[in-house]
């Protein structure tokens, strides 16, 4: 029972149980910690600045296509995981709101026909109408057991798909194809990667404000343990479902933003099970229920994918390297990359301040007997993940704080 | 009318035992091993292909190849489960083996495609187009067959389960795990067995299959894989008898829908029908009620 993943114990045990005032209360205010803070806020401005300027720099119209792609990806992993990741109900039934939002906003467009340019603010409908949608689904869905709840979203994915197929609105097995627009050839590809890029980000950062707060307490509560959430307190089912309509929501919008940059929504497109599947990969490649995972998770394999599919131009070659590769992270890294890189960089610290210790200690015999304490402390800490439990660091605040600090700082991520 | 109708609901039950055969090995595979095996699907393919190289290139009779397809099967069962199932460990065990089942999946329907191309491919034999005049239509004799294959099949399943010391011990570690091991009972190799037991039955099942369902590609699975699912949540994870009972209502559902109102809606009244049941009863037909942290 190692492989508990290490954020759970601190977040839930603290402010759930002593009080809701002290959110995210598990960091300690260490000088390793703020420097560690100030180093993240760092790539995370780097990142997001290569993101911002990536169009401009590489104007290759397959590569910024591939971006396009990628970002729709990063957002609609995200949102899958503020409610999968969060609560532990693994949804493959997302391509419900993507192929929902896709049509709403498709329809409309037809409808209304309107030209291009400010069609974007269309996205937002899209999103209500996948949202209106997911509160009758989540009122059924979300009443069973996990392993129901998966093949209760793949049996509405299927209702949907073959909705998109009979009804009389949908144009059929012809879809609906979007309208021409009239900006020039040579950047095409930047306004829905900037769209993109706004939705994801902002998607990140409300998964990112969830997660701080009493409500992304409460669901990583009923991820633990949905019983004793209850007996606590959490109202599940309001709370289940506020998250699974959220995801849905924004699944929509991108779901729409996928219909402009494609030009025609198919039902085997648009409802397209590889979706499902492909976002759940993603998550639990990153790290399933982490911030920064999912994203990652993103990051890398939808270009791989694209890379997979033009090196390999036999797609079942491909299929099967995919498949292959898949395989090889569950095996191997069955937790995903952000909580198991964490772990790595847990343990070579430790091994760091073991080693660093142990200099000193050998030659002044008086000081050794608290700094020789700490190092068994710490890595028990880094693995159980319980700062608070750990008994022989306790004693030796001031050796064991830079260690205690890192593992639940890593996982909180 | 009243004849298709008639058609419809002999076809649907027969056909649903068929059914009901893959369904009992997917749902065991739950009971035991806590897993869901989303590669069910493409391994009936298997099976059906299986059966296709025997009948065509070796001109071996369906049944007869049966003889070597479910120990076959078995083995791949065995081997998937030994190499991509058994390392998995942990809380989200279950969730990790959706996805490891179905990178199987993938797999499996890539080398399909490469050895077999994506022609729709069917089983023939004598007795596939032939059959007695009941009811006013002709009722092949492979549903018979199949009917009574699928009946031998899951009793004998039945008898292993219920009447000998190895069923037992897998019912043993179907209630609880870690009191099975505390009495002795080797879980690893129960759930192997258990695996390669529920794998080899889609051999049997997928030689119907390929037989009466019109064609078959590498494609098929997925529509395999869903209905499979649909079948034993309605009838209650890891309950055998549920998924008997699901499987025969549900094909039988859809044949009827097809002929009384459209083909195009009877998949939708399939899917429809399930979350209807589980919106009044969330555990399924025969269900045992559990905690919902599980």
């Amino acid at each position: 029972m190692n492989g508990e993943p290490v954020n759970v114990g601190p977040v839930i045990e603290g402010p759930v149980i002593e009080g809701p005032a002290q959110a995210g209360g598990a960091q300690l205010p260490a000088g390793r910690d703020r420097q560690a803070t100030v180093l993240r806020l760092g790539c995370l401005a780097v990142l997001l600045v290569i993101a911002a300027i990536f169009p401009l720099v590489i104007t290759n119209a397959l590569y910024t296509q591939f971006a396009v792609d990628t970002m729709i990806y990063v957002g609609a992993v995200a949102a899958w995981n503020l409610f999968s990741g969060y609560t532990g109900y693994i949804s493959l039934g997302n391509a419900v709101f993507f192929g929902t939002g896709a049509y709403t906003v498709g329809l409309l467009t037809k409808q209304w026909k309107l030209p291009g340019g400010d069609i974007f603010a269309l996205l937002p409908l899209g999103g209500l109408v996948a949202a209106l949608v997911a509160v009758p689904l989540g009122l059924v869905a979300l009443r069973v057991r996990r392993h129901t709840f998966v093949v209760i979203t793949i049996a509405f994915f299927f209702i949907f798909q073959l909705l998109a197929f009979n009804l009389s609105f949908t144009g059929g097995n012809q879809g609906v194809s979007s309208p021409f627009f009239l900006w020039s050839a040579a950047d095409y590809n930047n306004p829905f990667y900037y769209v993109g890029l706004i939705i994801a980000v902002a998607t990140i950062s409300l998964s990112w404000l969830i997660r701080n707060s009493r409500f992304g307490l409460q669901l990583l509560a009923i991820r633990d343990d949905e019983d004793r959430a209850r007996g606590l307190g959490v109202r599940t089912m309001r709370t289940k479902l506020t998250a699974f309509v959220i995801s849905a929501g924004i699944t929509g919008m991108i779901g729409g933003l996928w219909w402009f940059f494609i030009g025609q929504a198919l039902p085997e497109t648009a409802f397209d099970p590889l979706f499902d599947l492909t976002v759940a990969l993603m998550a639990f490649l990153g790290g399933f229920g982490t911030l920064a995972g999912p994203v990652l998770g993103a990051l890398i394999l939808e270009p791989l994918q694209q890379w997979i599919g033009i090196t390999f131009t036999n797609g079942y070659t491909s299929d099967i390297v995919l498949g292959g590769l898949f395989l090889a992270v569950i095996l191997f890294m069955p937790r995903g990359l952000v909580p198991t890189g964490a772990e790595f960089v847990t343990k070579w610290r430790v091994a760091q301040a073991r080693r660093r210790e142990a200099a000193p200690g050998g030659s002044a015999p008086g000081g050794s007997a608290p700094g020789g304490s700490a190092p068994p402390g710490s890595p028990t800490l880094g693995r159980t993940g319980s700062p608070g439990a750990g008994t022989p660091g306790a004693s030796t605040p001031g050796a064991s704080t830079p260690s205690t600090g890192t593992p639940s700082t890593g996982g909180v991520r | 009318m009243g004849r298709e109708l008639s058609e419809a609901i002999v076809d649907g039950i027969l056909g649903g035992s068929v059914y009901a055969l893959m369904a009992v090995g997917l749902t065991l595979i739950f009971g035991v091993l806590d897993i869901i095996n989303i590669a069910q699907g493409i391994l009936v393919v298997l099976g059906a292909y299986l059966s296709y190289v025997l009948s065509v290139h070796l001109h071996i009779d369906l049944f007869a190849g049966l003889l070597v397809t479910v120990p076959a099967m078995f083995i791949i069962g065995v081997a998937i489960q030994w190499a991509f199932i058994r390392p998995l460990r942990g809380r989200e065990r279950t969730s990790m083996s959706l996805l490891a089942t179905y990178a199987v999946a993938i797999i499996i329907e890539g080398i399909l495609y490469i050895i077999f191309g994506s022609n729709y491919v069917n089983l023939n034999a004598s007795y596939v187009t032939e059959g007695p005049k009941i009811f006013g239509f002709y009722l092949d004799y492979i549903y018979i067959y199949g009917f009574l294959m699928a009946l031998l099949l899951v009793l004998a399943i039945y008898f292993t389960l219920y009447r000998t010391p190895f069923g037992r011990s897998v019912r043993a570690t179907m209630q609880d795990q870690t009191a099975a091991r505390i009495v002795g009972i080797s879980v690893n190799r129960v759930q192997a067995l258990t695996f390669g037991i529920g794998v080899a039955v889609t051999a049997a099942g997928g030689m119907v299959f390929g037989a009466t369902s019109g064609g078959f590609n590498p494609n098929t699975g997925y529509d395999l894989i869903s209905r499979l699912l649909a079948i034993i949540i309605l009838g209650g994870l890891g309950s055998i008898g549920g998924a008997m009972i699901a499987a025969i209502f549900m094909i039988t559902l859809e044949g009827v829908v097809d002929v009384v109102w459209s083909p195009s809606w009877s998949v939708v009244v399939f899917y429809g029908a399930l979350v209807l049941v589980l919106a009044f009863r969330p555990q399924g037909l025969l269900g045992r009620k559990a905690a919902r942290a599980q």
